[in-house]
């Protein structure tokens, strides 16, 4: 069988603030189509390591390559272009405006790429509204982002994702403060995500990590402490130790 | 009975205040039409300001180098070169779209306190230029443009645009087109996303957004429109003088748009009707008008937080652009 081409690679990617390194020279490799966790315990590194990769963040040193291409150096607002989505960890919607307005900034961003012009308000209305059912917010796009409950801006915000069509969706933390029952329809929804695009995912909630994860990259100190199959990691005597404290 | 979407209510309601304008000019007497000419044109700096501020959340203070640059790129041009109307026009709108690019490039490199800052300094640069080159500019005193320079060509004949009827609705024509640009601008995908980029930078460059490309097309459109204003300022009011590109032109622009409301399309022109009035009665009772007038400030900051249209907008009339 042969080997399935990376989607995502990082080689010996690294981030100091200061004294502290945040990251320290990881190398990582994301197959195309794949659903990946990464865990680990607060101040790992996790989200400054997707920040890298989406280019919100700039490396100090190592590579990022994403479809073959060296992108260590592209600015964030073109990697989205080229197929990277993230969604923030700290809710970050529109407040102010309705939820429609919210995707169709997403969407309107697409449709100027594809076809350069000719933006039709009909197109527009289509993919803003697909995005907002696929998530379950169909019935909300005239709500003001910032009167829908916590779980619904979450919701909204997985939409904006998802209407840019990314190869790759990142989503930090997203089932943080959510009811047993949104994280399970949440659950269901990545797993639909999954299905068409690459998901890199940063979760705290292991029942979560359990349920979408085909592999998971344990981070401790900026550096991969370990990766495999969910199972492997449940077993592996050095990710409980970094979680117990043992 | 069909109820009426908002986007229909509030283009009816544009063109009900471009035709009530146009039937002040015969209701009008002679002095407040003047005063509604003078105001039509500057409300239309307003309106380039609100583009930036408004709706971008660039908060400039060097606005008046743009309606000085659309003044002097018509009123030098008239004066010096003897070019007619048309050519002056377009003269000063091109000085404003170079001065704006060439700002905008350097200034939107930094944000907040610095950018105010950043602009604030280099429209200070080009005021003390206008005293500086006191040979062509006359600096503060200015220049007149003789009433035989100021004839708008048409293939049918010639406006004298020194007559105040024609002032009036020359002043009135160009108000309306800014105000359907402006219209169209903020209803357009574009407008969203300059309100979004107000709203959250960073989420906006995470949705795939150049953001430093889409200011600094909101301040090269700001500034095309400040410069329509200044232009038409000197071809209808012949005169060309330092003072419009003091520091005082930045500020106004700001109070007359945080009055009338920020980020509606007609609060600017309110905002600027109101001052105007305001100075204007306050100092035919007294010379300590400017207290009379900071009372009335303080009033409408306290009634109407949000500008006299922002606030009816978020009060009683949700539709309003």
């Amino acid at each position: 069988m042969a080997a399935v081409k990376p989607l995502l690679e990082t080689h010996g990617l690294g981030r100091s603030f200061g004294g502290l390194r945040a990251v320290d020279g990881v190398d990582f490799s994301l197959p195309e189509g794949e659903t990946h966790a990464i865990i680990g315990p607060n101040g790992a590194g996790k989200t400054t390591f997707v920040s890298l990769i989406c280019g919100r963040v700039a490396p100090t040193d190592g590579r990022v390559v994403f479809d073959g291409k060296d992108i260590s150096l592209m600015p964030a607002h073109k990697r989205v272009r080229a197929g990277i989505a993230y969604t923030f960890q700290i809710t970050s919607v529109f407040a102010n405006l309705t939820a429609f307005d919210n995707v169709a900034l997403a969407v309107q961003r697409q449709l100027i790429d594809d076809h350069e012009r000719g933006l039709s308000s009909r197109a527009l209305t289509e993919h803003g509204m697909d995005a907002l059912q696929k998530v379950g917010l169909g019935g909300y796009a005239d709500k003001v982002a910032g009167n829908l409950s916590y779980g619904h801006q979450r919701l909204l915000e997985v939409a904006m994702g998802l209407a840019l069509r990314p190869r790759l969706l990142i989503l930090d933390e997203p089932t943080q403060g959510l009811s047993d029952s949104e994280i399970e329809n949440f659950i269901a929804l990545v797993r639909q995500i999954g299905e068409e695009a690459t998901v890199l995912l940063i979760e705290h909630n292991m029942d979560v990590v359990m349920a979408l994860a085909e592999r998971i990259t344990v981070m401790e100190q900026g550096r991969i402490l370990a990766q495999g199959a969910p199972a492997e990691i449940r077993a592996n005597q050095a990710v409980q130790q970094a979680y117990l404290g043992g | 009975m069909t109820r009426l979407t908002p986007s229909t209510k509030s283009v009816a309601l544009h063109i009900g205040v471009v035709l009530a304008l146009l039937a002040l000019n015969f209701l009008l007497p002679e002095y407040h039409r003047g005063v509604f000419a003078r105001v039509l044109v500057l409300a239309v700096f307003a309106m380039g300001y609100n583009l930036a501020f408004g709706y971008t959340g660039l908060l400039s203070l060097g606005h008046a180098m743009f309606f000085a640059a659309g003044l002097y790129g018509a009123g030098l041009t008239i004066y010096h070169l003897e070019w007619s109307v048309w050519p002056a026009f377009g003269a000063g709108l091109a000085a404003g779209v170079v001065v704006a690019l060439v700002v905008g490039f350097l200034a939107l490199r930094t944000t907040g306190v610095a950018f105010m800052i950043v602009t604030l300094m280099f429209a200070q640069v080009f005021y003390l230029m206008t005293l500086y080159f006191t040979t062509y500019t006359r600096g503060e005193e200015g220049l007149v443009l003789p009433q035989e320079t100021r004839v708008l060509g048409f293939p049918g004949g010639m406006l004298d645009l020194s007559d105040p009827s024609t002032r009036y609705l020359v002043a009135l024509s160009l108000f309306a087109i800014v105000l359907a640009a402006i219209l169209f601008l903020v209803r357009a995908p574009y407008g969203r996303s300059l309100i979004a980029i107000r709203e959250n930078e960073e989420r906006m460059r995470m949705l795939g957004y150049n953001v430093f490309v889409n200011k600094l097309m909101a301040v090269v459109l700001s500034g095309l429109f400040c410069a329509a204003s200044g232009a038409a300022y000197a071809v209808l009011f012949g005169y060309v003088g330092s003072g419009f590109a003091a520091i005082q032109y930045s500020i106004l622009p700001l109070l007359w748009v945080l009055v009338g409301g920020a980020a509606a399309t007609l609060g600017p022109l309110i905002g600027t009707l109101f001052m105007f009035y305001v100075i204007d009665t306050a100092s035919s009772y007294t010379t300590a008008h400017l207290m009379v007038v900071g009372l009335v400030l303080i009033g409408v900051i306290l009634f109407f937080p949000k500008g006299i249209i922002g606030t009816v907008r978020e009060r009683w009339l949700p539709w309003l652009p």
